[in-house]
């Protein structure tokens, strides 16, 4: 018997005890499977891989191990480059946000969106505009009549350069004739302390990147970019909660929704039963309480998307930060 | 007093029989990792995480930290017996360490090591105890050009009293500015001096670097003079440990001073590698003329750095819990595991989860004895490891750098990387430039040019901003005159010789 038979026969009688698992995707991981995310340890990309490694552990949605690493650099281009690098190989799952299809287009990478299979979305983090406790203004409007009279001169902090904070800033700035002084910083509890000690005027966190100093009353929401409040929950400071919070759209900024998508992506040229495979691995994961636990404490919109859905949201999000970055004369070709 | 009682709180959370065996668990493994190059505090810690889901998370913050404790005190220990510094903050120790325990002092070398180190870190716990409302609050003044001020602050302390010819450490200084800006500029999102390489994107990893200029470098020279460490033939004995303890009081001042600078910049946050360089120049400052020149193997030269590296890692612990800003890359990673165990980093933790926060802080004082004893009492064990033929430690030392620097980012290119720093570095030392200026600047150059970049755009271009208020006026007036100063003084002791002490 040869050694190619041998394994043959041993994966058939594996698929044998593994029945029904296999039975539904007819494929599954063979070896350990890396999680390579977009960011370095302790960013929210980090913490959105590592949830999901304790979920799978802890309910033993996997046969295979699973090993996590960091390939931050360069905004998270250096998982997506080794994503390229390592075309067809189903057991390396990248752990991105919207950079994923949106760095190919402000800077010469050396990859394109056509060297990732998209797997699944599931999460959706918020945008609020936030102020500092004492700050005169009570909605965007306001803010942005403030900019207007003193164009250049309300510093604005986000994090890193041209990437999703700025990209929101323009897009208001685009939308509303308003001009803001845009300081980019490292990550998102940064700007959240700089606004704090009153270093910058505002921020377009994310709320799990804010909530420690909204709690404290250093700081507070003005409105969030989505298209309806979010959900209820506790009260976080002086009785008001995250239900409290208007919508931008609200107060009369007309950008009506503006996410980020906690994406899973594996290399181009993998087998579609693989990608089959990990879609309803994420499925299951997105059903469990301890996901339910995350996705509250971390305030963002707990929305599965995989295949078409995913499709279409990546296509008009893309097609919206293009027309930004069109607008400011980032793109890169 | 308030703290007081919650400190006592704290200590009954800490000292059960589980929590014990964590701390301990936790220094060793620590020292483990932090004795590989490469390895160090931010992996390992990033490796246990998953363990710590089954753990509550008062008792997996108490394992983690344990951890990082451990890994600094093993960081020290590659530092002076092979000259290749486990953890970045560990650098500043090779300068003294390295050559004491060449000249057949190996015992004396760690123990100063250790137990500066070990009153560093009590220093800082027993800051956070007393100053945490009030830290914190600080801390928060601090926005980009403060922050610029304090690297400003680090650069000036250290190279203001250089040794050895000017122009060397400048052009030592520019390499290491030159090097820390190559990948993807945050502010400005372009990258830079990559040469199409993607394995550049994320810039050069200063770890890398320093094993391949520091270790390997040293293995070319010691092959160069004849295949054999020199010292070997020390006799190790516990007494030696016991003398060298009685030792330390006689540096009280350089333990206080560098205590103080590490609690500073751990505090600010400038983080532990950044206090450990500024702690080495200020003491070299301090010292004048008089005694042994530093980098020969003296005593001050090993307190110095220990105990500011500790004390600042120690005091990096505050503004990461109550402001979510972690100062080291280690508190970055236990700030994920902070938030994955459902806590939120900010002024309410100490409010909402005082259990916690207590509990940890009880945990720093119970950890840093039980590591400072465990790792006396392997002192006679590592300082045997210079005993062996340099014909079997060589090798091993050359795969355990070759190791560390596969591990930092698990890249092969890496690799290459350090063979030819480990080249460059045999060059530079030979042709006498001081490598400590371009590591200064590998660490800090970046972080620089960013708080800097970040000020020009907040003032619209205007140095001004840099004296706009008191604080960041006074930062930058010690800076200058730390840089300036010593000069002045020079001139001056020319024309008094100073009397030879020692």
């Amino acid at each position: 018997m040869s050694y190619v038979t041998r394994i043959a026969a041993g994966s058939v009688a594996a698929a044998l005890v593994a029945g029904t698992a296999l039975a539904q995707t007819g494929w599954a991981p063979e070896k350990p499977v890396e999680f390579v995310v977009a960011s370095g340890a302790g960013g929210g990309t980090d913490n959105f891989a590592r949830t999901i490694q304790s979920v799978i552990a802890t309910h033993k949605l996997m046969d295979q191990s699973v090993v996590v690493l960091n390939k931050g650099a360069g905004s998270g281009a250096e998982a997506f480059l080794y994503a390229k690098q390592n075309a067809g190989d189903p057991h390396k799952l990248i752990f991105g946000t919207n950079n994923a299809y949106l760095l190919p287009h402000v800077g010469k990478m050396a990859y394109s969106f056509q060297d990732l299979t998209p797997v699944a979305s599931l999460a959706l983090d918020e945008f609020l505009v936030w102020v500092k406790a004492d700050a005169p203004w009570q909605t965007l409007p306001e803010m942005i009549e403030a900019a207007k009279a003193a164009p250049g001169t309300i510093p604005f902090g986000g994090s890193q350069s041209k990437d999703t904070d700025e990209t929101l800033v323009a897009l208001i700035e685009d939308t509303t004739g308003a001009d803001f002084k845009y300081v980019p910083f490292n990550g998102g509890g940064e700007v959240g302390v700089q606004l704090a000690g009153g270093h910058v005027a505002g921020n377009v966190n994310n709320p799990n990147e804010n909530i420690g100093q909204w709690q404290a009353g250093a700081i507070r929401p003005l409105c969030v970019f989505s298209p309806r409040r979010m959900a209820a929950g506790e009260p976080v400071f002086d009785g008001k909660g995250w239900g409290d919070i208007p919508t931008c759209a609200e107060q009369g900024v007309a950008i009506d929704s503006y996410q980020m998508p906690r994406t899973v992506w594996l290399p181009a040229g993998v087998p579609p039963e693989a990608t089959a495979f990990y879609a309803d691995l994420l499925k299951k994961v997105s059903e469990t309480p301890e996901w339910a636990d995350y996705v509250a404490k971390t305030s963002q919109s707990g929305v599965y998307m995989a295949g078409a859905d995913l499709d279409k949201f990546v296509t008009e999000s893309e097609g919206k930060a293009v027309a930004v970055f069109k607008a400011q004369g980032w793109t890169a070709n | 007093m308030d703290n007081f009682s919650l400190l006592m709180g704290g200590f009954g959370t800490a000292l059960t029989p589980l929590h014990i065996a964590l701390m301990i668990g936790g220094v060793l493994m620590g020292l483990v990792v932090g004795v590989l190059p490469g390895l160090g505090a931010p992996n390992g810690v990033s490796l246990l995480i998953p363990l710590t889901f089954s753990l509550d998370p008062t008792s997996a913050i108490i394992l983690l930290s344990s951890m990082y404790w451990g890994a600094l005190f093993g960081g020290s220990t590659t530092s002076i017996l092979f000259n290749i510094p486990g953890e970045p903050s560990s650098v500043a120790t090779t300068f003294d360490g390295y050559p004491m325990a060449r000249r057949g002092q190996p015992t004396r070398a760690l123990t100063l090591a250790f137990m500066s180190a070990g009153f560093g870190a009590l220093l800082g716990v027993v800051v956070i105890t007393l100053l945490a409302g009030w830290a914190a609050r600080f801390a928060l003044r601090f926005g980009a050009p403060e922050y610029f001020a304090v690297y400003f602050l680090a650069f000036a302390a250290f190279i203001g009293m250089g040794t050895g010819a000017p122009l060397k450490i400048v052009a030592s200084l520019s390499a290491g500015l030159l090097l820390s800006t190559v990948g993807m500029d945050s502010v400005t999102g372009v990258v830079r001096l990559t040469y199409g390489f993607t394995d550049l994107l994320g810039g050069i990893s200063f770890l890398v670097v320093v094993i391949g200029l520091f270790g390997l470098g040293e293995i070319l020279a010691t092959v160069q003079e004849g295949l054999r460490f020199r010292g070997v033939a020390s006799r190790i004995r516990l007494g030696d440990v016991l003398a060298t303890m009685a030792e330390l009081p006689r540096y009280w001042a350089t333990l206080l001073r560098s205590g103080v600078v590490g609690t500073w910049m751990g505090i600010t946050p400038g983080g532990p590698t950044a206090a450990s360089f500024m702690s080495y120049g200020v003491a070299r400052q301090a010292s004048g003329k008089s005694g042994p020149a530093f980098g020969t193997g003296r005593p001050e030269g090993i307190v110095a750095p220990e105990a500011a590296d500790h004390s600042a890692g120690t005091c990096a612990m505050l503004p990461m819990l109550a402001l979510g800003v972690p100062s080291s890359a280690t508190a970055a990673v236990m700030m994920g595991g902070l938030m994955i165990w459902g806590l939120t980093p900010g002024p309410m933790l100490f409010a909402t989860k005082p259990d916690f926060v207590w509990g940890l802080i009880a945990s720093m004082y119970v950890s840093n004895v039980v590591a400072v004893i465990l790792v006396l009492a392997t002192v006679p064990l590592f300082a045997a490891l210079l005993r062996i033929p340099f014909a079997i430690i060589g090798p091993i030392i050359v795969a355990i750098c070759l190791v560390g620097a596969y591990t930092v980012s698990s890249a092969g290119f890496d690799l290459w990387l350090a063979l030819v720093f480990g080249l460059v570095g045999y060059l530079l030392t030979r042709l006498d430039y001081p490598l400590a200026p371009l590591i200064l600047a590998m660490v800090l150059g970046h972080k620089a040019e960013n708080a800097f970049h970040q000020s020009m755009i907040l003032s619209d271009g205007s140095l001004g901003i840099f004296f706009s208020n008191p604080l960041v006026a006074s930062i930058m007036a010690i800076a200058l005159a730390l840089l300036i100063l010593p000069r002045l003084g020079g001139l001056r002791r020319r024309r008094n010789p100073p009397e030879v002490v020692e």
